[in-house]
């Protein structure tokens, strides 16, 4: 039915169409060509007119309309240091081509009225004039010539990489479809290495373990910054082109999958500071369509987006960004925990089972101290990472010595401290519960290589999971505290 | 109607051609015109360089309301997302999305992106490539150069077969199970090369590239033509001095056409390799779909590279014939010399040499090392120089003149408006610190959508206006046409004006919604209003079409050869000439095609001797 509405007024339109055109040649037939011609070019001339009037007034009028919307003016001055550069650079030319535009387009249509065909009148015969043309070759020559070394001037500056000494925060920006993955890296300040082959659904970067600068790198859902401190921006992609746009601080740079690319940029003002700006304006004094509670700039986020067509969902890979103080930063890096230490340690793909690092020994030592207590008997104690490798000679694994050695050294010594073993089989199958055995009596082992006393140590026997489980539990309960009976 | 103003006797250029033309025996030897014996040989396989030309013409406005009506539906689902698209159910089909529980129909994202991919591809290659180039320099290089046809009228006949050609397989991939390409009409790898990126880089991807590989046989068989044409078949005393500079910028067009396209070809086939052998030219260290893929070692950006080596001179190709029509069109219409002819012919040449040297600042944010985008940068800002010129000249073109306003002519001083507007907004982007902020925004889609859409659309609707005379022996309405172009003008300039805003609000293009980012989505009236903007001005399209057409059977009949009272030779013709062009002999040349108002004379034809004494200095 629409169809058909469509196509009967396209046969309408094209009818009218027609016999307007009808009705002009015949007007023209019978006033005369020759008359009808000055008579529209009087006319045309004048729309000539308008057109210019009201064409200039609008850029001008639209232009102040929207000012408060459009980056640079108002309340969107730049939040970031070279921003600045490259909106006065904006402005500069913008004066240039301003005025350029105003003349041109006023002798375009002045012209047009002005010398439209009238009886009688003849052109003028200019085929050239050699001086004009070198003045407006030379103007423009000049003045791209000053355009061209201030941007230039500016593109340096802004683009260069962060040198040795600079003191700066490295961050890396990895695209995908269709998001964001933002990694920080932690208290070496280094960012890990990285294999697009190691991806899994464990691991998003394809982060390679076996590189200690990965260990204590963490992901973050949004991107925190604290103001002032200058940021290298590492930007990747993992499957095709993106963008890595921040509008508000003028950056923009692609990602491109195995070609790293980089941008610098010093963040100078927060959050709050850009919220507080955008209230002094009425066009952010209106309820926010996403939370009519409160006004636009209350809500007001900074973000993160794509700016490079990568497929569907393009236009929704959205971070939000938050600039924050440096009390603030601090705060917010201590709820982030490593991304290796929370989602990889002590699970199949860890490449360091073969120790403890400093700071689990020092955490586990402290735990083990506050365990060691007497309201704590009967409980069960923080040994996490009781593993075995090798198939035929089996034996613990390094982590796991180095545990059982602690906890040695929390037992030595003192015969009032006794703990119990226990360890459950997932089923009733003989193999395993004297595979079980055999493994006890490494873990006993060790302990008693470390000074500990055979007494202190109690194997309860083989137990079965209720429930059906894959593994092999291991269990110490603490059965004394003290330094003797 | 212009007639009044050139009393010239009907067989006034007869006598002067027979008395003093040159004789190349031409009918001799094709007595009885084997070229055009029946329907098919006239019509559809004609190597008739005029009838090529309509072909162009008519196929290229074809593509134009199909990529016009393509971005009015994208537009819809910007302007208007929160409405219901199910009435497009009917024509769209699995395309629209209908919501299950609300019944709210709406464009998927994979349709909006092929649309927009789409539009760009058939508007940039199909209609302001052949629609315009095509058109004209098939038409006007024989005409204006005195030549009969053009060097091989074969392989003209067969580059507008290997146009409709690519034409129909990309017309097929619409139809696909998995739509059309929908990468964005640059097709960036690896999104192009991998079909698991995206459903429209499958099956559309392969179509769109082997559309697109006949496309550059076609410009390439059209490109030879035409340089050969330009170079060999001048008619006695036409030398390159004298030519139009209609002729100029299609030789010009040629060159950049011939000399790029290839790099473009060989872009494709790396992409075809990629996709289909396991190649890595573009490929480099992907995991997509839940894969590591094998590809290691390729750039993305040599991709890049390859793309804008063609893409940049491309953007010269499709302005390029527009300015030498605007040229052309404000002379004959202001009565007044073209100012600065050589001027404006060293603008075009150095136009068309500087192209090839700026094609990296559409990869300012590419990731290409900063240092190298210093020259991009420099070269880019010196081509605003020749373009300057050409403008200033074109101005001075009205200075002084008797302007007879025509469709024709306001179209030509809408180009100049266009062309400034549009001009001047490159300057911004291509200085690289301002293209950080500006690259990708809409602040680009303004830019280029005015300087080479829509001025290159009135470039080539000023030549349509002009030389239809010429093509059909019949007037368009010229009513009509001042209605077509002051609709058109304000109404481009309403769609594309507060472009620069949104842009300048930090909002990227090729975005299927703004509701994401609160930053984007502050423009929801302003997007309503250039998309009820774009309806209408597509709505005075409607007006050219229907006039074109109607005209073609029934337009006011042209009854004396010159009725622009122009100079060139095209008008010194039967007013529907026939194959060869020149009933008899051939024009001799002994002025250029710019004496308007020379010695108190409305015009002088190029045809006509100088006088006693009289100097052809210019």
């Amino acid at each position: 039915m629409t169809i058909l509405l469509v196509i009967i007024s396209v046969i309408l339109i094209a009818i009218i169409v027609v016999q307007i055109g009808k009705v002009t040649e015949l007007a023209a037939k019978i006033r005369g060509e020759e008359e009808m011609q000055y008579e529209v070019n009087r006319s045309q001339g004048g729309y000539m007119i308008l057109f210019l009037v009201v064409f200039l007034v609008g850029c001008v009028v639209s232009a102040f309309y929207f000012k408060n919307y459009m980056f640079g003016y108002g309340p969107h001055t730049p939040a970031s240091e070279h921003g600045s550069i490259l909106d006065k650079m904006f402005n500069v030319t913008l004066f240039f081509t301003g005025i350029v535009f105003v003349i041109t387009h006023i002798l375009l249509f002045y012209f047009g009225w002005k010398y439209s065909a009238r009886k009688g009148r003849k052109a003028l015969f200019i085929p050239h004039d050699n001086k004009l043309e070198i003045i407006w070759t030379a103007i423009p020559a000049v003045v791209m010539t000053f355009l061209v070394v201030g941007g230039l001037d500016a593109w340096n500056e802004v683009m260069a990489d962060v040198s040795s000494d600079d003191n700066y925060l490295e961050i890396e920006a990895t695209g995908f479809q269709f998001g964001w993955n933002l990694r920080y890296p932690g208290a070496d300040g280094l960012i890990g290495e990285k294999n697009y082959k190691l991806i899994s659904s464990e691991n998003p970067l394809g982060q390679n373990w076996k590189d200690e600068k990965n260990l204590d790198d963490f992901l973050a859902t949004e991107l925190v910054l604290p103001i002032g401190q200058k940021v290298r921006v590492r930007i990747t992609a993992q499957d095709v082109l993106h963008n890595f746009y921040l509008p508000h601080f003028r950056v923009k740079m692609d990602a491109i999958p195995g070609m790293p690319t980089y941008f610098v940029f010093t963040p100078t003002k927060t959050t709050e500071e850009y919220r507080q700006e955008l209230k002094g304006y009425p066009e952010y004094n209106v309820p926010d369509p996403a939370d009519p509670e409160k006004m636009l700039w209350e809500t007001f986020e900074y973000e993160l987006a794509c700016a490079e067509l990568c497929g569907r969902g393009h236009y929704s890979m959205k971070r939000p960004v938050k600039i924050v103080s440096q009390e603030e930063y601090e705060t917010w890096l201590s709820t982030q925990s490593s991304y290796y230490f929370s989602n990889i340690r002590f699970k199949e793909n860890d490449p360091w089972t073969d120790k403890l690092f400093n700071s689990e020994v020092e955490k586990k030592k402290d735990l083990f101290t506050t365990a060691f207590a007497v309201e704590n008997i009967g409980k069960d104690l923080p040994v996490e990472g009781i593993r075995f490798k090798g198939d035929k000679e089996v034996s613990l694994t390094g982590s796991s010595k180095e545990e059982l050695i602690l906890l040695a050294d929390m037992l030595k010594g003192k015969s009032g401290s006794k703990v119990k073993l226990s360890v459950t089989v997932p089923s009733e199958d003989n193999n395993l519960i004297a595979d079980a055995e055999g493994k006890a009596n490494l873990i006993v082992d060790v302990l008693i290589a470390n000074g500990v006393n055979a007494s202190q140590v109690e194997v309860a026997p083989v137990s079965v999971a209720a429930e059906d489980n894959t593994t092999t539990k291991w269990v110490f309960t603490l059965l004394g505290a003290g330094l003797s009976l | 109607m212009a007639n009044v103003l050139t009393a010239a006797p009907h067989s006034e250029e007869d006598v002067l051609i027979e008395q003093m033309g040159y004789d190349d025996h031409f009918h001799e030897h094709h007595d009885g015109d084997k070229f055009q014996s029946n329907f098919i040989t006239t019509y559809i396989f004609s190597q008739d360089h005029k009838m090529i030309a309509k072909q162009f013409l008519i196929t290229g406005m074809f593509w134009g309301v199909i990529g016009g009506l393509m971005s009015l539906v994208f537009r819809l689902q910007l302007g208007f997302p929160e409405e219901s698209m199910a009435w497009l159910k009917p024509v769209l089909g699995r395309w629209i999305e209908i919501n299950a529980e609300t019944g709210m129909g709406a464009l998927s994202p994979d349709f909006y992106y092929a649309l927009v991919t789409m539009h760009g591809t058939i508007l940039v290659f199909f209609v302001l490539t052949a629609g315009l180039s095509g058109t004209f320099s098939n038409l006007l290089i024989p005409l204006q150069l005195g030549a009969r046809d053009m060097a091989s009228p074969l392989l003209n006949m067969m580059s507008y077969w290997f146009f409709f050609l690519a034409g129909l397989i990309m017309f097929i991939s619409l139809f696909l199970n998995t739509g059309p390409f929908s990468g964005g009409w640059t097709a960036y790898p690896p999104l192009s090369a991998l079909p698991q990126a995206s459903t429209g880089s499958g099956a559309g991807m392969t179509l769109w590239l082997v559309s697109l590989v006949f496309f550059v046989v076609s410009v390439l068989l059209g490109g030879i033509n035409y340089i050969t044409t330009v170079l060999n078949l001048r008619t006695k005393g036409m030398n390159m001095w004298r030519m139009p500079l209609t002729i100029w910028a299609f030789f010009v067009t040629a060159i950049l056409g011939l000399l790029s396209f290839p790099v473009l070809a060989s872009a494709f086939f790396l992409v075809m390799c990629d996709r289909g052998l396991g190649t890595s030219f573009f490929l480099n260290e992907i995991f997509i779909g839940g894969q590591a893929l094998d590809h290691v070692g390729g750039s993305p950006v040599l991709y890049q590279h390859l793309f804008w080596f063609l893409g940049h001179p491309e953007v010269y190709i499709i302005i390029l014939p527009a300015m030498g029509i605007v040229s052309e069109v404000l002379a004959v219409h202001s009565r007044k010399p073209v100012f600065g002819y050589k001027a404006m012919v060293f603008s075009i040449l150095a136009i068309g040499f500087l192209s090839f040297i700026v094609w990296a600042h559409h990869m300012f944010m590419s990731g290409v090392n900063p240092f190298i985008s210093n020259f991009f940068v420099v070269f880019t800002l010196i081509i605003a120089v020749p373009s300057a010129v050409k403008v200033f000249n074109w101005i001075a073109t009205l200075f002084g003149g008797n302007i007879r306003f025509t469709a024709a002519s306001l179209f030509g001083i809408g180009f100049v408006s266009m062309f400034i507007s549009g001009g001047l907004t490159g300057i911004f982007l291509g200085n690289s610190a301002i293209d950080i902020q500006m690259h990708d925004t809409y602040f680009v889609v303004a830019h280029f959508h005015i300087v080479m859409g829509v001025a290159a659309f009135f470039g080539m609707f000023a030549g349509v206006y002009h030389w239809f005379p010429k093509m059909y022996g019949r007037f368009m309405n010229e009513t009509l046409g001042k209605l077509h172009f002051w609709g058109t003008m304000v109404g481009a300039y309403l769609i594309f004006w507060p472009m620069h805003y949104i842009g300048m609000a930090g909002v990227p293009r090729r975005y299927y919604r703004f509701d994401t980012f609160q930053s984007f989505s502050q423009f929801d009236d302003m997007n309503k209003f250039i998309t009820i903007a774009a309806i209408i001005t597509f709505g005075f399209q409607l007006i050219l079409i229907i006039n074109f057409f109607y005209s073609i059977w029934y337009g006011k009949k042209v009854t004396e050869r010159n009725p622009w009272g122009a100079t060139t030779l095209e008008w010194t013709t039967e007013v529907d000439p026939g194959h060869g062009n020149w009933a008899g002999k051939l024009p001799v040349v002994h002025r250029w095609a710019y004496d308007y108002g020379k010695d108190g004379q409305e015009f002088i034809s190029q045809i006509t001797p100088l006088k006693e004494g009289e100097t052809n200095d210019h």
